[in-house]
């Protein structure tokens, strides 16, 4: 059984306080807890502070291009349906350039998980405004305060279908490490928003900021996972500064409703064709 | 009449054109008879002109003929459009009784007004009239009604008996009415005495999309796009039945970065696309070139600028095939030049990508993929899965967690590659700079080991020869083509060798890593090199000109208006350049 060192990629290289040491701990903690094997685990990560965590985490890694993550990672879990496949990215990897990628990975639901490391901001770049920006939130590129309006993942996860919605905090990697766990376990695509402030470039969106103002779904005892009109008016109510399991729903995966797919892991097998194979396939030629 | 016939049908989109020339090229075919078939159409379901032109031939031809020798025509704008093509003594059936459809002026040859739609409607329905044509057709060429039989009965079979009947007897009718009203009569080629037994009736696409599947690809990703859907249709049939699966993704982006992901987790996958949607992959080419993942693209290309003519062909997406994508790093590019070859290449391309560890475009064009014609095999009997440095577990064997070198420097540039699962062969796949463990950094001189270490990767690419040639390397002059352009070029140079010329023909069918070996002699001793392409800037040209120089020699024969090139486009144009360059 693997342990927590088996689970250490690089030294990150992150700035001291950053969130994401939080999500990278919050993973290594679940994927010992949930006895996986780093080399039957893949983090695809895009580009971003955040894309980083690849590097960080012991697991095989693909780090991939701005925004594409969710494409790529689903390419991997249809290549091997047998592997654990995560993908990961920021704010404006997965709202902004690879926003499109994210609604039709929710509606194809093949078995992953992403998480998104959300920050509010353009970190790597140094301090742009992102999708998820507060109104007003000045930005190098918005001197005068951002004035477009957020986007808004958790309700939008829900509309697009997605059957896990859960956000975190890596502030709070108890829970963090929870949710994470049964994302992982969720049969289908299952979305992780993770508050994970960006010390150097959001003085707005902190540590503090998040510690004074969430609200944990879990401290709601008649909260109902199960139930889509919950999870939408607790996400109204709050603000979206709520953390938890907002939504789980068992829907059919890719696949499992693509016709005759693989039951196994396509990678795992030899695919030629035989003499008898091209026969049956030429007749419609002849 | 030389051992042909062309033969086409032209009316309004949406009218059964299709299908009508899919039923006589079909019969055809199953006669032993060697057909082409070449479709005209636009980019809208309803109205419009198309056509279908069908050329029959004694032997495999990789072209549709410049010549028409029957024009089956349910408007007047199929007949205004098609009759520049007529050859004399060609026969065209108009539909209607008199008068209808006008012929634009009087020539050699033989109109003929028949109520198609008409006699169609008195057996039943005004959708049989395609039938009725046929019936026509056979009657012209002296084949029988029920030659037709085995055809009709699988298309229309599923429909039950009756449907079948009546469209045998819709070609009956037909048959008669011509035998009745009209006795010109057009022979056939001579019908081979032997039929091979793997006599198939293929199309580019089709052949592209059986070698994906015979080389291992369990993975297509792709979004719908004309010309390059019909390996889609075809894969999302049979994928399934070997456990594999077709993605219709949000879009290219999507679609090209689910097949790399796959093939960096071990699955052979692809994707299908035109130029628009090549466009919009080739950040991911950079991606695959410096993570080293194998990946297939597949251009059926189209005619261009941006949605161009989005229905008719051309060769342009040359220069993008070989330098889209920022930054420097190895890729392939595969331009077939048959249908057979492009079963071929796509079987190629995927031991390609895994032995080189780097993207391959098989870049084919719409003239290639859509066009059907008979061949006489699939060499399905060579298809070999090589898959490079692929280590086995067992290879593994005491390589500890984090010290596998996925991107260790190597003499030939190329590294062992492992793939998720494999114990001890963890690695991180990416598109940053790396060192040999795949660790992102950027040290200089590590950055340039690597650098050169990708680049020096294809010097050792044998596996296929990359060009073909014919004639003399002192030709007067040699014809230069790439992919599609194989069957006109060659006809064009039978031409003007009977014109009495010293005529080459090199055709490339790799341009990356480019044959210069190979084609390098034919280029210095030829009088003139003459580059034949369906694009407006001469792109196979500077790829010669670069490569190897002869500035002064090479010129080019360009067609970029929609058609395909005919034999007579080239004939006209290498003459040009004989008289005015040439001193013999
Ligand atoms: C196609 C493309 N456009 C722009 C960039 C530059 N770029 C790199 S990361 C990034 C934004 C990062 O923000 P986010 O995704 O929120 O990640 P963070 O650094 O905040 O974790 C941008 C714009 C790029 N790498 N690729
Ligand atoms: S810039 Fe912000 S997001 Fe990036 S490492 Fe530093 S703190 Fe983290
Ligand atoms: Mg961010």
């Amino acid at each position: 059984m693997a342990v927590l060192t088996d689970f250490k990629g690089e030294k990150p290289t992150w700035c001291p306080g950053c969130g994401d040491y939080g999500v990278l701990n919050a993973l290594q903690r679940t994927a010992v807890d949930l006895g996986l094997d780093p080399e039957d685990m893949v983090v695809v990560s895009g580009i971003g502070c955040s894309g980083k965590l690849s590097a960080y985490f012991g697991s095989y890694g693909l780090h991939t291009i701005h925004g594409r993550t969710l494409p790529t990672a689903q390419g991997v879990k249809l290549a091997n349906r047998d592997l654990t496949v995560l993908a990961a990215g920021g704010d404006g990897d997965g709202f902004g350039i690879g926003m499109g990628h994210f609604i039709h990975a929710m509606r194809r639901n093949v078995d992953i998980t992403y998480l998104v490391m959300d920050n509010h901001i353009y970190g790597l770049t140094t301090g742009q405004t992102s999708p998820t920006s507060d109104p007003g939130f000045v930005t190098k590129t918005a001197p005068k305060g951002a004035v477009e309006f957020p986007v808004h993942p958790l309700s939008l996860a829900l509309s697009a279908g997605c059957g896990f919605v859960a956000q975190g905090f890596s502030g709070d990697i108890p829970q963090l490490s929870a949710i994470l766990k049964r994302a992982i376990q969720h049969k289908g695509f299952s979305f992780v928003n993770i508050f994970s402030p960006c010390v150097t470039f959001n003085k707005q969106n902190t540590y503090e900021f998040y510690k004074s103002n969430v609200v944990k779904v879990d401290d709601d005892p008649e909260y109902d996972a199960g139930n889509l009109g919950l999870a939408m008016a607790k996400i109204e109510q709050t603000q979206s500064i709520v953390t938890g399991v907002l939504y789980e729903h068992n829907r059919p995966t890719y696949e499992d409703s693509v016709p005759n797919y693989s039951k196994t892991g396509l990678a795992t097998a030899q695919h030629v064709l035989t003499e008898a194979d091209f026969e049956r396939l030429l007749t419609q030629f002849q | 009449m030389n051992g042909e016939l062309g033969w086409k049908v032209g009316g309004e989109q949406g009218e059964g054109i299709d299908s009508t020339g899919e039923i006589f090229a079909w019969t055809l075919h199953r006669l032993g008879y060697y057909a082409f078939a070449y479709r005209h159409f636009m980019s809208r379901v309803k109205g419009g002109h198309t056509n279908y032109k069908i050329r029959v031939t004694d032997r495999a031809v990789g072209h549709h003929g410049d010549d028409l020798h029957i024009l089956v025509a349910f408007d007047q704008e199929t007949v205004n459009v098609n009759w520049n093509e007529m050859v004399g003594g060609g026969i065209v059936i108009a539909d209607g009784t008199s008068g209808e459809i006008q012929h634009p002026e009087t020539g050699d040859v033989h109109f003929c007004s028949i109520p198609l739609t008409g006699l169609a409607k008195e057996s039943g329905s005004a959708i049989m009239k395609n039938m009725v044509a046929v019936g026509v057709t056979a009657a012209i060429v002296g084949l029988t009604p029920e030659d037709f039989l085995s055809v009709i009965e699988d298309r229309f079979k599923k429909k039950g008996q009756a449907v079948v009947d009546s469209n045998l007897s819709a070609v009956r009718i037909g048959y008669d009415y011509y035998n009745q009203h009209f006795s010109h009569q057009l022979r056939l080629p001579s019908r081979p005495v032997a039929i091979a037994p793997h006599h198939l009736y293929i199309s580019g696409n089709e052949a592209t999309a059986l070698g994906a599947l015979a080389a291992g690809c369990r993975v297509l990703a792709a979004y719908p796009i004309t010309p390059a859907t019909e390996i889609m249709y075809w894969l999302v049939k049979y994928l399934p039945e070997y456990g594999g699966v077709v993605v219709q993704a949000e879009d290219e982006i999507s679609a090209v970065n689910m097949a790399l992901g796959a093939n960096y987790a071990g699955t052979r996958a692809m994707t299908s696309t035109s130029g628009p949607g090549f466009s919009l992959m080739m950040e991911t080419l950079g991606l695959a070139g410096i993570s080293e993942t194998p990946l297939v693209i597949v251009d059926v290309q189209r005619s261009g600028p941006s949605t161009g003519l989005p229905t008719k062909t051309e060769q342009s997406d040359l220069y993008e095939a070989l330098y889209g994508s920022h930054g420097e790093s190895p890729r392939i590019v595969l331009t077939p030049t048959t249908i057979e070859e492009c079963f071929r290449f796509a079987v190629e391309a995927f031991n390609l990508a895994e032995t080189y560890q780097c993207p391959v475009i098989l870049a084919s064009d719409l003239y290639m993929g859509m066009s059907k014609g008979s061949i006489d095999s699939l060499d399905t009997s060579s298809v070999q899965i090589r898959r490079g440095k692929l280590v086995t577990q067992s290879e593994l064997e005491g390589v500890s967690r984090g010290e596998f070198k996925r991107y260790q420097v190597s003499e030939d540039g190329i590294s062992p590659r492992a793939i998720p699962g494999q114990k001890g062969g963890r690695f991180i796949a990416l598109g940053n700079e790396h060192d040999e463990f795949g660790i992102e950094m950027e040290d200089q001189s590590m950055r340039v080991l690597q650098m050169d270490k990708r680049a020096r990767k294809l010097q050792s690419f044998h596996e296929l020869s990359g060009a073909s040639a014919s004639g003399p390397k002192d030709a007067q002059i040699t014809l230069v083509g790439f992919g599609s352009t194989r069957g006109v070029i060659d006809e064009a140079r039978t031409a003007l060798m009977q014109q009495g010329l010293s005529v080459a023909h090199v055709q490339v069918s790799v341009v990356a890593p480019f044959p210069a070996d190979l084609i390098r002699p034919y280029i210095a001793g030829a009088g003139t090199v003459l580059t034949v392409e369906v694009n407006s800037r001469g792109q196979l040209a500077d790829q010669l000109r670069l490569q190897l120089g002869y500035h002064d020699k090479i010129q080019s024969c360009l067609k970029y208006d929609g058609d395909p090139m005919l034999v007579k486009d080239i004939v006209k144009r290498a003459k040009e350049v004989i008289s005015v360059g040439s001193v013999n």
